[in-house]
C-alpha cells in the first residue's frame, strides 16, 4: 500500500474548474452597487519638480465625483521595507520617474475618469533625468532622494568571510570577468486592479490583485490614518504575479481615499502601460566576479561585486542588493567569500523582486564564469560542477545553513537525458549545448519587518457535516497554494482535497501569512497547516478511540474513514468521527503556526539569505545559432529539480516549465529599456516575450531528497528552476559558435557583433568592459563558517 | 452616441444600449456581466480577450459590437454544454494547463476554433494556432498537452 493517499498524486488544482469556465473572479471582475471608477494622472517627466496642480477643470466635468492630489492624503511616506520609506501615493513636490502618480479622479465611469484626469493642469519644472548608474553617480548634485548611503546611492554594502586574497594567492587559475544583466519585467497577464469600499461604519475593505495582503494591510494603516483594525484587505485570485504585485501601490491607496471621500465603492484598474510603470521588476545589474580555482576546478575563493540600477524608489531594493551576493555559496564549495554591492537610484520605474529576486543576475555571471574556467582547465563543465558541490548539512562561508542537496543527482539526470556526453563540442556547426546549475530559497528566513510572530498561520475546522475548512492568509497567484494546503490537510485527515474548502487571504478571516514571495508558502503555510490538522486529528481520534474502545495511537485515517490500523473493519466514516469529536470537545477549530528556524548570520545583512532549506536545479539547453541573422533558438531544454518531495508532480512540473519559459524570455529577448528619459516599450507588442513558437520542448525531471524542514519533505519549485536556464543558454551559444555574450538578452545584434569579432581574430566576446568608479565601504570582516556542521535545529517557538 | 443593438451571445439574443465606440470586450464584461472574458492589454497584443465570432477567434478588445449584430458570438461561458464541460475545459483542468487562469478563456476559445477546423492537429499546428495568445505562467507545455488530450478524446467520442 502506498505510504500516502494524496501526496505525490497528479491531482487537478482545487480551483481548476472555476478557472476553465471563466468563473474565477479576479479583482477587476468585482462589481459593487454604486461603484465609481478611478484613474490616476501620471507624470510624463522622468525627473521634475511639481510647481502647481490645478484640478478645477477636472472637478467641473459632469460625472466626476472627486479629484484628489497628494495634499488630500496624510503626508506620510511609505515603502515595503522599513528602511526605505520613500514613496508617496500621489507625489506632492517632485516626480522621480515617468509614471509617478500626481492626482487621482473618481467618476461615474472609467471613460469620464480618464477624460477628467486629462483636464488636470500640472506645471512641472524639469530636472536633469538620471537614466543609468553612471549618470546617477556622475551627477551627485541632481539628487533623486535625500536619503541613502550617498548621493543617489540607495545602499552600499560590503561583507567579507575569510581571506580571499590569500585564497587567490594559492590558486592555479584566477579569473576576473564582467557581466551585465539587463532589466526586465514580470508582465503578468492580469493588469493590477483594486476595489475599495470605505463603509458608512468608517471601516475600509480593499479587494486587490496583491501577492501580499498582509503587508498592504499594514501599510494602509500607516498611510491612511485609520486604525489597522478597521481595515480589511482581501487578495482576489491573482492573474499572474511573479513578484510584480508584492508592493503596496499608489492605485490601491488612491482608491481607498477616494472611496472615503465620495462614500461609494471605487474600482481602479491599471492599463498595460501603467503596469510597465509600476514595474518592481528585475534589476539591471553590472557585475564583476573574481574567482580562484585549483587545477581540478575546485573553487578556492570568490570576490563578487554588483551595481544595481534600482530605479526611482527603494521598494525591496536593500534586500535585492544583499541577494545579489547571498546565494553564490550554497551551490558549490566556496571556502572564503567577499561581496560588495551597491544600489543606485535612477529616474526609471523602481526595480524589485521578480522571480528569483536578485539571484538570477549573479547566477548568470557565476555559471558563465565557471564554464569559461572549465574550458581553460580542460575540464568537462558538468563534471567540474559535479565534483565541487556544497556539502549537505553544513554551513557556507557566509553562515547559511544548508540541509539536503539533490544537485548531484540533478546533474547526472540532465547529463544522461540530454545526451550531454555525446553532444558537447560534437554537434554540427551552429548548434551547441550548455549546462548550468543553481539553488534557491524555500522561503525567506526573516520577515520584512523584524518580529517574533509566526510567518504563517492556518486555522483548520471541521464539523458534524464532515466539512473541513482551511483558513489561511496565503495568496494563490496561480502557483496552486490553495490546492497544496488542501492536499496536505487531506493527507493528514485521510480525506480527499475535494472534501475541503480553502478560504484564503482575507485579513478579517484568515490568520496572517506574510505573502506569496520568496517561495515560502508551500513550506511555511504547509507546515502550519500540518500542525493545525494534526491537532484537529488528535481530538477526532481521541473521541473515535473511546467509541471503538482502543487507544488513539492505534487509529488511522484513510479513504474517508477513521479505523483501527491493524483491524481496518473496525472503524467509522470520517464524518461520524468528527461528530464524536464535536460531542466530546465542542467546536473543532485548531490553529497552526510556523516560523522558520532563526538562522540569520550574526552580521548586518545576515538576515538576507537564510532559509529553512534550499532547492537545487541543473539545466541543459540545446540551441541553434543562425550565423547570418544572429538569432539564437533554444531547441530543447532538460531540467532536473530537487523538489525535496513532490506534493503534486503536475503542479511542480508546471512551476518548473513556467520558470524555464521565463528564463528563456529573459536571456533571449526581454528587456526594459529607456530612451531620452522615456520608457521605450511600454506595450506587450514591443516588449518581446516568448510565444508558443519561441518556447521549445521542456523535459522536466523531479529529484526527491525528503528534506527534514519541508512539509512531507517538500522544497520550493516556483523560482529556482528559472535560474540555471539563463547561463545554460549563454554557455550553449558558446558551444555552438565559439562566442561569449556576457550580457543579457543574447539578442541577434550582439551575436552578430561577436561573430564579426571572431572573424577579425579579436576576442569573440560581447559584454561590458567598464566598471563605475565607486568606492565601496570597508568590508565587515566575519569569519568564514564554511564547512561547519549545520546547527541542530534549536527549539522553535512554533514547531511543526 | 448610443445605439440599441441585439447581439447573439452564447446562443442567446441580448439587447443592449451602448455607446457606439464601446468595444465588444467592454460590452461583454460591463453590460452583459460576462466577466469570463479577460483583458490583458486592450490593444490587440496579447490574445487574452479572444472570443469566437461565427466560430473564428476575434480579439474582443478590437471588435465593435455595432458591427456584430446577427453574428454568433461565443465566450468561455458558452463552451460548456449545460453543466457538462467542453473536452478542452476538462483537459485543461486535469492537466494543470491553467495556472493563474487569466489567459485561459482566450486560449480555450482559440483552441476550440482550431479543433473545429483541424480535429487532429500536430503539436506544431497547435503551437501556430496559439501563437497569438500569451501565457506567462505555464511555459505553454501543459497547454499544448491539454489541447492534444482534448483532440484525442473528441476523436474518440466521434468514433463511438
Amino acid at each position: 500500500m502506498n505510504k500516502f493517499s494524496v501526496i505525490g498524486q497528479s491531482l487537478p488544482k482545487i480551483d481548476a474548474w472555476a478557472k476553465v469556465t471563466g468563473e474565477t473572479r479576479f479583482a477587476d471582475d468585482l462589481l459593487l452597487p454604486r461603484m465609481a471608477y478611478a484613474k490616476l494622472l501620471r507624470s510624463p517627466h522622468p525627473h521634475a519638480l511639481i510647481k502647481r496642480i490645478d484640478t478645477a477643470r477636472a472637478r467641473a466635468l459632469p460625472g466626476v465625483y472627486a479629484v484628489i492630489t497628494g495634499h488630500d492624503l496624510p503626508r506620510v511616506k511609505f515603502g515595503i521595507l522599513p528602511v526605505s520609506q520613500d514613496e508617496e501615493a500621489l507625489c506632492v513636490d517632485k516626480v522621480r520617474m515617468v509614471g509617478d502618480a500626481v492626482a487621482a479622479v473618481a467618476a461615474v465611469d472609467e471613460e469620464t475618469a480618464e477624460r477628467a484626469a486629462r483636464l488636470i493642469d500640472v506645471e512641472y519644472e524639469a530636472l536633469k533625468p538620471l537614466m543609468s548608474i553612471q549618470e546617477s553617480l556622475a551627477n551627485p548634485e541632481a539628487r533623486i532622494h535625500e536619503y541613502g548611503d550617498g548621493p543617489n546611492i540607495h545602499k552600499a554594502v560590503a561583507l567579507q568571510f575569510g581571506d580571499v586574497e590569500a585564497a587567490f594567492g594559492a590558486s592555479h587559475l584566477i579569473r576576473e570577468d564582467v557581466f551585465y544583466f539587463e532589466g526586465n519585467t514580470h508582465l503578468p497577464m492580469e493588469q493590477h486592479a483594486a476595489v475599495a469600499h470605505w463603509g458608512p461604519d468608517g471601516k475600509l475593505t480593499l479587494w486587490s490583485s496583491t501577492q501580499t495582503p498582509h503587508y498592504v494591510h499594514r501599510l494602509l494603516g500607516k498611510i491612511l490614518d485609520v486604525p489597522q483594525a478597521h481595515i480589511r484587505v482581501v487578495a482576489a485570485p491573482v492573474g499572474g504575479g511573479f513578484g510584480g504585485k508584492l508592493d503596496p501601490f499608489a492605485h490601491e491607496i488612491a482608491a481607498c481615499k477616494l472611496s472615503q471621500i465620495i462614500g461609494r465603492p471605487v474600482k481602479i484598474a491599471l492599463t498595460r502601460e501603467e503596469v510597465f510603470y509600476v514595474h518592481r521588476g528585475r534589476h539591471p545589474v553590472l557585475m564583476w566576479i573574481k574567482t580562484g580555482f585549483t587545477k581540478d576546478g575546485a573553487i578556492t575563493g570568490m570576490h563578487f561585486r554588483s551595481w544595481l540600477d534600482g530605479g526611482a524608489y527603494g521598494s525591496y531594493g536593500v534586500a535585492s542588493t544583499f541577494y545579489t551576493g547571498a546565494l553564490q555559496t550554497v551551490t558549490y564549495k566556496i571556502p572564503v567569500y567577499k561581496f560588495e554591492g551597491a544600489r543606485i537610484f535612477t529616474n526609471k520605474p523602481p526595480c524589485g523582486p521578480k522571480r528569483g529576486h536578485g539571484t538570477p543576475q549573479p547566477r548568470f555571471a557565476m555559471e558563465c564564469q565557471i564554464d569559461k574556467a572549465a574550458e581553460q582547465l580542460g575540464l568537462d563543465p558538468a563534471d567540474m560542477r559535479r565534483r565541487n558541490l556544497a556539502e549537505p548539512f553544513t554551513k557556507t562561508a557566509n553562515h547559511l545553513t544548508v540541509s539536503t542537496i539533490g544537485l548531484g543527482e540533478c546533474i547526472d539526470r540532465v547529463v544522461e537525458a540530454s545526451g550531454w556526453r555525446e553532444k558537447r563540442g560534437k554537434l554540427p556547426p551552429g548548434r551547441g549545448i550548455g549546462i548550468a546549475c543553481s539553488s534557491y530559497l524555500t522561503g525567506a528566513g526573516t520577515a520584512i519587518y523584524w518580529n517574533d510572530m509566526p510567518h504563517s498561520g492556518v486555522v483548520v475546522r471541521a464539523d458534524r457535516s464532515g466539512l473541513v475548512a482551511i483558513l489561511c492568509g496565503a495568496t494563490d497567484i496561480g502557483q496552486g497554494s490553495d490546492s497544496v494546503l488542501a492536499y496536505l490537510v487531506a493527507e493528514v485527515l485521510g480525506i480527499q482535497p475535494m472534501d475541503i474548502r480553502v478560504h484564503p487571504a482575507d485579513t478579517d478571516l484568515t490568520p496572517v501569512d506574510l505573502g506569496s514571495y520568496s517561495s515560502r508558502v508551500t513550506l511555511m503555510a504547509g507546515n502550519a497547516a500540518i500542525q493545525a490538522t494534526t491537532r484537529l486529528r488528535d481530538k477526532i481520534f481521541e473521541a473515535a478511540a473511546k467509541k471503538l474502545e482502543v487507544t488513539p495511537d492505534r487509529l488511522a485515517a484513510r479513504e474517508r474513514r477513521v479505523f483501527v490500523a491493524d483491524d481496518p473493519e473496525k472503524g467509522m466514516t470520517f464524518a461520524e468521527a468528527v461528530a464524536l469529536g464535536e460531542s466530546m470537545h465542542g467546536v473543532l477549530a485548531f490553529p497552526g503556526s510556523y516560523a522558520p528556524p532563526k538562522r540569520a548570520g550574526k552580521y548586518k545583512g545576515g538576515g538576507v539569505g537564510p532559509s529553512p532549506c534550499y532547492s537545487y536545479s541543473a539545466c541543459v539547453v540545446e540551441v541553434s545559432v543562425d550565423e547570418e541573422t544572429g538569432e539564437v533558438k533554444p531547441t530543447e531544454v532538460w531540467i532536473a529539480h530537487d523538489i525535496g518531495r513532490s506534493l503534486n508532480p503536475l503542479l511542480v512540473e508546471g512551476q518548473v516549465e513556467g520558470s524555464v519559459y521565463m528564463g528563456l524570455g529573459e536571456v533571449l529577448m526581454e528587456e526594459q529599456v529607456f530612451r531620452k528619459g522615456v520608457h521605450k516599450i511600454p506595450s506587450m507588442l514591443e516588449y518581446k516575450s516568448p510565444t508558443t513558437l519561441e518556447t521549445p520542448e521542456i523535459h522536466t525531471i523531479l529529484v526527491e531528497t525528503d528534506d527534514p524542514e519541508g512539509p512531507f519533505g517538500a522544497k520550493e519549485a516556483g523560482q529556482g528552476p528559472l535560474l540555471p536556464v539563463i547561463p545554460a543558454v549563454a554557455n550553449a551559444v558558446h558551444d555552438a559558435v565559439g562566442v561569449r555574450i556576457d550580457e543579457t538578452p543574447i539578442s541577434p545584434d550582439k551575436v552578430i557583433k561577436a561573430l564579426d569579432l571572431k572573424r577579425q581574430g579579436k576576442l569573440p566576446r560581447v559584454g561590458p568592459d567598464k566598471l563605475p568608479l565607486f568606492k565601496f565601504p570597508e568590508p565587515r570582516a566575519v569569519e568564514s563558517a564554511f564547512g561547519q556542521p549545520a546547527e541542530h535545529i534549536a527549539e522553535r517557538p512554533f514547531g511543526r | 452616441m448610443k445605439a440599441q443593438l441585439t447581439l447573439t451571445v452564447n446562443g442567446e439574443a441580448r439587447d443592449v444600449v451602448v455607446a457606439v465606440h464601446k468595444t465588444l470586450l467592454e460590452v461583454l464584461r460591463e453590460d452583459l456581466g460576462l466577466t469570463g472574458t479577460k483583458h490583458g492589454c486592450e490593444l490587440g497584443e496579447c490574445g487574452t480577450c479572444t472570443v469566437l465570432v461565427d466560430g473564428e477567434p476575434v480579439l474582443s478588445c478590437l471588435a465593435l459590437p455595432v458591427e456584430l449584430q446577427g453574428r454568433d458570438i461565443k465566450t468561455v461561458e458558452g463552451m460548456a454544454d449545460g453543466s457538462r464541460l467542453h473536452p478542452l475545459q476538462q483537459a485543461f483542468a486535469e492537466l494543470g494547463a491553467a495556472q493563474c487562469g487569466y489567459c485561459t478563456p482566450g486560449i480555450l476559445l482559440t483552441a476550440e476554433a482550431l479543433l473545429e477546423d483541424n480535429p487532429t492537429p500536430s503539436r506544431d499546428e497547435v503551437r501556430v494556432a496559439l501563437a497569438g495568445n500569451l501565457c506567462r505562467c505555464t511555459g505553454y507545455t501543459k497547454i499544448l498537452d491539454a489541447v492534444e488530450l482534448a483532440a484525442l478524446r473528441m476523436k474518440g467520442a466521434r468514433a463511438s
